[in-house]
Formats: C-alpha cells, structure tokens, sequence
C-alpha cells in the first residue's frame, strides 16, 4: 500500500498549499487505493482538510490560496490548464463537517439538486433515482411519506444522509468526506460509519477525521499528518497498533494533540 | 482604566448606605433620562401620524372618498382630487424599481460572488458614495445635464422609432416622466446594491461549498445555493428600494415638469405627490388647499409606513437563521 | 452530453459578463455626476463665493456665503437637538431596555429612517411654524434633528454592544455606579465609533432639502437668528437650479461641489475614525 501501487484512484505528488504567508500543506505525496476508505488523521490544524479539500479544487473559492504540485485523479492531473473544475468535481464529490443542505429545497429537489444540472430527465427517472439514493443512506423509509417537505424540518443527522444523497446522486467516482460526523450524536454517527461502509463497494473514500476510533472502524488506510507534513501512511490495522514513527504513536496513544 | 477607578476609590471607603442610597438615586435619573429619550422615538412616530391627520380633517371632511380617485386639482376653485399625482408617483416609482431591482442585484452578486475581495471592495465603497450623494444635487444632475440630453437624442429618438406606442408619443419636453424614472432609478439602485450586497455577505460560505462541490459552475451556484438562501432579504432590499422612491421629493421635482395630468406617455411631464406639496405647500392659497396637501402628505405616510415596516420585517427575517447556523 | 456542457458554460459565461455590465451601468453616473460638478463647479468657485450673498438675476457673481453660514447654524443647532435624544436613547436599548419594548423602540426608528423627509417638514410645520407664526431656522434644525435621530440611535447602539461586559463589570465591581460607569467606561469606549455614527448622520442632514421647504424656508440675505428664516446651501442648489438664470444655474453648480466636497470629507473622517478603533 504505498505509491507503488498502479490502480491508485488518486494520487498527491509533491502537493504544496500556501494561504498568503502560511504553508498549510507541505511536499505530500500519498496514493488512495480504488474502493477503498482512507482515513486522514491528525491533531487540529495539521492541515488534514486543507489536503482533502485540494482534491476537488475547493480552493479555488479561497481568496489567497496556491496549490502547487499535483493531484492526480486516474492518472490525469485536476491542476493542469485544460482540466475543467467544473466537470472533475461530479467525479469527486464532497461531505461537508456540518449538514448543508439548501434550505430553500425540499427534501427531494435537494437530493436531485445536482443531477439536473446535467438537464432535467423524465419525472419517473428522477423519482426513481431519488428513491434509490435515499435507500442507499438509509434515509428513505423515513422521509418517503414527506418527501416534498422543506429539508430544514430534519434532523441533524438526518441532514447529513440527505448531503450524502445528495452526493451520490451525481454518480461520483470519488466521495470526500470532511469530520462528516463532527455535528452528529453518536447514533446518527454509527448510521454513516455503516454507509461508509456500504459505499466503499461503489466509490472510492476519502474521510477527515479527529475521532480515531472512528478511522480505526472504518478506513482501510490511514494517513497521520502533522503540521502539514505527512508523517506515516499505511495499512489501519498497522498504524494503530505498531506504528513506525514515534509522533504518529504519540498522537495515537493519546500524548500529545 | 487606571483614572476612573482612582477617581472612585474614596466611595468604596465610605458608608454602604450612603454609598447604596447615592448610586440608587443617580441609576434611578439616568436611567430615567435614557427612558424619557429612547420612547421619544416612539412618540415622535405617533405624534407625527396624529398631527398629518388632524391637519388633514378639513380636506378629508370636504373631499371624502372622492379624494382618491379625483381627477381635478384646482386650489382656486377648491376642488381637490389626487389621482393625477398618485398615479404619478405609483408609475415613476414602479418603473424605476423594475429597471433598478435587475441592475442592483446583478451588481451586488458581481461584488461579492465575482470579483476579488479588493475589486468588490472598491465597488461597493463606489456604490456607497453614490448613495450619499444629495437628492438635490441628482436633481442639479438631471434638470441640468439629463432631461437637455433626453431632450435633444433619447426622446426624439424613441418618439421616431417607438412612437406608434402610446407610452412614446408626443413633443420631446425632456422634463418627463421619463427623466423622473430614470433618476429614481440612479438613486434607488445605490439602496437596492448595498443591502443586497449585505445578504449576501451574511450567506454562509457552506451553502456555496455545498454547490460548486456538486458541479456546479459559478452561475449554478448563485442560482441554487446563493439566490434561495438570500430571496427574503433581497425582496426587503427591493421594497425599502420602493419605500425610497415613492418618498423622494427634491430629484423628482426638479426633472418631473410637474404638470397634474395623466397620460400614458413617458415623454410627457407629470406629478408625483411629494413634488405637489414641495410645490405648493409653502404658498397654500387656502385652509382648504394645505389640508388638501396634507391628506396627501398623510397617504404619502401610510404608504411608506407599510412598504418600511414590511421591508424592515423581511430584513429581520434574514439574519436570524444566519446568526443561528453560523 | 457535451453540448449540454458547453452550454452550461456559455450560460455562465453569459450571466458573468451580465454582473460586469450591471456594473458599469451602475457606476456611469456616478462618474457622469462627478465629472460634471468639477466641471461647472469649479469654474465658478472663487472667493466671493464664500464671501458674498447671491445677486439678484441678471448680474454676474455673488455667491452662497449665506447659505453656507445657514448650513453650519442648522446642523449644529440640529445636533444638539439630535445626537443627546439619539446617543441616550441608544444608552437605554443597550444598557437596561428589556428585549420586547427595545424591539418595538428600534423597529420605530428603522420605520421612521424610512418616512419621506419631506412628511417630517410638513409635522414640523403644524409643530413649530403654525404656533411660532412663522418661517424660522429653528423649525428647520428641529426637522434636520429627527432626521438625525434614528441614524444616531441605531449607530450607537450598535457600538455600545460592541464593548465587551468585563470591562463594565470591572468598573461595577470597584463599587462605581451603573451610571457613571455607563458614561465613563462604556461610552467612552465606544466614542470612536459613537462619532462614526455622528459624522454620517451629519452628511446624511447637511444635504437634506425637503424638509427645510417648509421649515428654515430660505432666505436671500444674511441671518443668524434662530426666530426667522435662514439660508441654507441645498435650498439654493434647488432654487438656483430650477430658476431660469444662466448665472444662478453657475452658483448651484458651485454650491453642489462645495456640498459633495463637504460629505466626501465628512465621509472619509468617518471612515478614518470607524478603522482606527
């Protein structure tokens, strides 16, 4: 599992992000693996998000920011000139740490928000891939009865499968998720660890998280940044038990962050 | 604050219920003070409502209902109808609002969804100062400089090539009610832009995330995340934008022509109900006459009394849920 | 697929330069407005437009000294009508008004910001001119002052809220009463941006025209009596620019440069005192 390894959905080399004066991000260069979850862990600014969100060129709406470096999505760099960000981010799509979902939309349009910007298919594909979507976050045998209904009168947690919904029902390739549990009680949380789970057959997963336990239920791989480096990359099971670098077992055991 | 407090130590020394009694004494006036002076704003609003009317009662008893829809205006004769200048005001505020809401919301999106926060900068601070320009110097403006303009190119102009409409017939006067619209719409746009602006500004950036992580291209996510989330508190940008013209005297005034008449032609002068009271209120030839333009200046009051407590009300509306999730 | 991309982005394409052209449109004027008022303006601007009354039709020269005196005396006798009844009134919203009846006092003065300023002439005509039998500047300075008021109000209210709670409860805490140390901690902490609030107000009323129709009236001589009607310079920019006098259309084109360098200037120190708090 490092950057060896040919069937990397995506691939950071040498991945530099400034903000004015600050260098967030430093020379990192890390391969995530085709359907499977890596988990980014690491003390509060260390720049884990600042990572995850250069992989669908977030930064873009950052007055300051400069990515330098590549991040390669199958191969191709999102950061070359002719890579249009608009059409790359359906192929990566993104969970935010807090629910957002478009107040203005019911439950429905919010779901098919960002398929009909492709144009607007026929009523009964639209109404069958709502269904399908809200099926997939578990969310559907709760809202099928209200599902025009303003999006705002859900649950926090409930919110948050509707946002995965959402994203899932552009057909990404790629799922980016930002401490999607941060806002969550702990049963809502337990609901999208079990879709991380479920998803992970179809798409390839990125997650931030401060929770460790978390990254050890449900990633693959996890990678611990420090400080905007990354200091160890590797097989989850390894990382949490036998860690090679002394600061990730620091972090890990609890000693410092 | 080293001073003040040295300034206080000996009352610390001295007896508590002196202490007690003179601070409670002291809190007790100020307080009264600032009591008295914050419902003065309340009573100034009422008294001002109260006073409109009771100097309405003259007219109001002699012209009843048919004050409204009244065609004639004649302080000699003492026939008193406000039609002419009701319509006056409803056409040039209406028509300036609808070219002004477009320009103004197309403006604010472009400072703060399109250029870079030192460009928007700029551009508002530039909006701002069109805002605090005088009326009366966009009236110098505009019976100067704009109505000779409109007179000589635009009218004619319009007359010749859009003159089988009824809105475009006539002689070009260039003090009309087009003049009149189009000031409105270069004082209210000021308005309209930096309120909007102000919602935007308050839209939280997850809601933009939220868009563009989907695919959305820029005007997809105005669209979808930016309008809906601000809709309310652009609509009360829009109706204070109202609430301004309808209200606004001088400009009006001054490139209007100022003639009691309706006609469906842009071309030709008209009235609007402030401009007949900044006319002809200091020189009433009767009681009867100033009543007449105070029951004018009454409706004038009601009108935006409405149109500013439902504006403020939208406004209200809008930051809460911002200050909630924020 | 592709065509519907590409139209997605010619759409945006589109929408984007529509913002830009809004833009522009918007801001012609304000440079049309300015270009002019320099030009007409400073070419009839020279010393005895700051010394001299108007002349009658017909001769050339003279000048707004009157109305730029008239000015001056309204607004200060409107401050000191206004800003007590505005900053105090602001002292009960932040420091003890209860959130029900604040409401009701702030929502008043947003409502009453909004009420045509030609109405408030109009009230202060049935207040003041009717008893009084008369024109007179102090009719105008009380109209200029409920002008001001709600501005005032409003601006420092916010900035009283702006002052953090320790530092009053610092100044309880030493036995000091609540209302010396309104005074002297809380709104002596907040002067800065307390005069922010006052400079705008002051622009916003020293360019007002419509309530001062039927109120200070207007006056083609020196005065400085507060009983009797007082020049003021936006009441010359209108009668001058509505007159038919080639030489008066010049004076008010002098008076409005003086006005917009008088706001600019009031504007800025505004800013300057709002950024250095």
């Amino acid at each position: 599992m490092s950057e060896a390894t040919t069937d990397a959905k995506i691939r950071l080399d040498r991945l530099n992000v400034h903000f004015g004066a600050n260098h967030a991000v430093k020379e990192v260069t890390m391969a995530m693996a085709s359907n499977s979850v890596t988990a980014i862990i690491g003390p509060s600014g260390c720049g884990k998000s600042t990572v995850l969100r250069s992989i669908n060129r977030m930064h873009d709406l950052t007055p300051g920011a400069r990515v330098n470096g590549s991040v390669l999505l199958d191969g191709e760099d999102i950061y070359r000139k002719e890579c249009d960000p608009v059409t790359m981010r359906r192929r990566v799509g993104m969970v935010f740490q807090k629910p957002n979902p478009f107040p203005a939309m019911s439950i429905y349009d919010n779901v098919i928000a960002g398929y009909r910007l492709n144009g607007r298919g026929r009523r009964s594909e639209m109404d069958a891939l709502v269904e399908q979507c809200l099926q997939r976050v578990s969310l559907w045998d709760e809202v099928k009865e209200r599902l025009h209904v303003n999006a705002m009168q859900l649950s926090g947690g409930q919110q948050q499968r509707l946002c995965i919904a959402r994203t899932i029902a552009v057909m990404p390739e790629v799922i980016l998720m930002d401490e999607p549990c941060s806002a969550l009680d702990p049963i809502s949380t337990l609901k999208v660890e079990e879709l991380i789970d479920e998803l992970k057959e179809k798409y390839t997963i990125v997650i931030v998280t401060h929770n460790m336990q978390q990254a050890a239920r449900v990633s693959d791989t996890t990678a611990f940044f420090y400080l905007g480096e990354l200091i160890e990359m590797g097989d989850t099971k390894k990382i949490f038990t036998n860690p090679e670098k002394r600061q990730t077992e620091d972090y890990i055991t609890g000693r410092f962050g | 604050m080293p001073r003040p407090s040295h300034a206080e130590r000996p009352v610390i020394f001295l007896p508590p219920r002196w202490n007690i009694k003179r601070g409670l004494n002291g809190d007790f006036l100020f307080k009264g003070v600032t009591v008295l002076f914050a419902i003065s704003i309340l009573g100034i609003l009422l008294l001002m409502a109260v006073s409109m009317y009771r100097q309405s009662l003259p007219s109001i008893h002699t012209s009843g209902w048919s004050f409204i829809p009244g065609k004639e205006w004649d302080p000699v004769g003492g026939t008193f109808g406000a039609l002419p200048y009701i319509y006056g005001s409803l056409v040039s505020s209406l028509l300036s609002l609808a070219l002004a809401t477009p320009l103004s919301i197309a403006t604010a999106l472009f400072i703060t969804e399109v250029a870079n926060r030192r460009v928007g900068g700029m551009i508002a601070a530039l909006v701002e100062l069109l805002a605090a320009i005088p009326s009366v110097i966009y009236g110098l403006w505009g019976v100067l400089v704009m109505a000779p303009w409109l007179q000589r190119t635009v009218e004619p102009f319009l007359n010749d090539h859009l003159g089988f409409l009824p809105f475009f017939s006539g002689p070009p006067y260039g003090v009309s009610m087009l003049a009149a619209v189009l000031i409105l719409m270069i004082m209210i746009v000021p308005i309209i832009t930096s309120i909007t602006k102000e919602v935007l500004l308050a839209i939280p950036d997850s809601q933009r995330e939220a868009a563009v992580a989907l695919g959305a291209t820029r005007w997809e996510m105005i669209r979808m995340a930016v309008l809906p989330y601000g809709r309310s508190g652009i609509l009360g940008a829009v109706i204070l934008g109202l609430g301004r013209a309808i209200g606004e005297t001088m400009a009006v005034t001054m490139v209007i022509g100022n003639t009691p008449k309706i006609s469906l032609s842009l071309l030709d002068p008209a009235y609007t109900m402030p401009s007949v009271i900044a006319n002809e209120f200091a020189e009433a030839s009767s009681d009867l006459h100033a009543a007449a333009l105070m029951e004018i200046g009454l409706l004038l009051l009601v009108v935006t009394l409405i149109i500013n407590s439902l504006a403020r009300l939208l406004l209200w509306g809008v930051n809460r849920p911002t200050g909630g999730q924020a | 697929m592709i065509s519907y991309r590409l139209r997605r982005k010619l759409l945006n394409l589109l929408m984007t330069l529509g913002m830009l052209t809004a833009t522009l449109l918007v801001l012609t004027p304000l440079g049309l407005i300015f270009f002019h008022i320099l030009k007409m303006g400073f070419s009839s601007i020279n010393l005895d437009f700051f010394t001299q009354i108007p002349k009658p039709p017909g001769e050339a020269g003279g000048g707004m000294a009157n109305g730029i005196v008239g000015s001056g005396l309204l607004i200060a006798t409107a401050s000191l009508i206004g800003l007590p009844l505005g900053i105090f009134g602001a002292v009960y919203l932040s420091e003890y008004g209860s959130s029900r009846f604040s409401s009701l006092i702030r929502f008043s003065a947003d409502v009453l910001s909004g009420i045509p300023s030609i109405i408030t002439g109009m009230v202060v005509y049935g207040l003041l001119v009717v008893p009084m039998k008369g024109f007179s500047a102090l009719a105008g300075a009380l109209a200029l002052a409920l002008i001001m008021l709600p501005i005032v109000l409003r601006t420092t209210e916010e900035q009283l809220k702006m002052v953090p709670m320790t530092l009053r409860e610092a100044s309880l805490a030493l036995g000091v009463p609540l209302w010396r140390t309104t005074l002297k901690v809380t709104l002596k902490s907040a002067l800065k941006g307390i005069i922010t609030g006052v400079l705008l107000a002051v622009a916003r009323v020293a360019g007002e025209t419509a309530p001062l129709l039927f109120t200070a009236l207007g006056n083609m001589f020196w005065s400085h009596k507060l009983n009797e009607p007082i020049a003021a310079l936006p009441l010359q920019i209108f009668n001058f620019a509505i007159s038919p006098y080639d030489d008066w259309h010049r004076l008010a084109w002098g008076g409005a440069l003086v006005l917009v360098t008088l706001m600019f200037t009031l504007s800025l120190l505004a800013r300057w005192f709002g950024r250095t708090r």
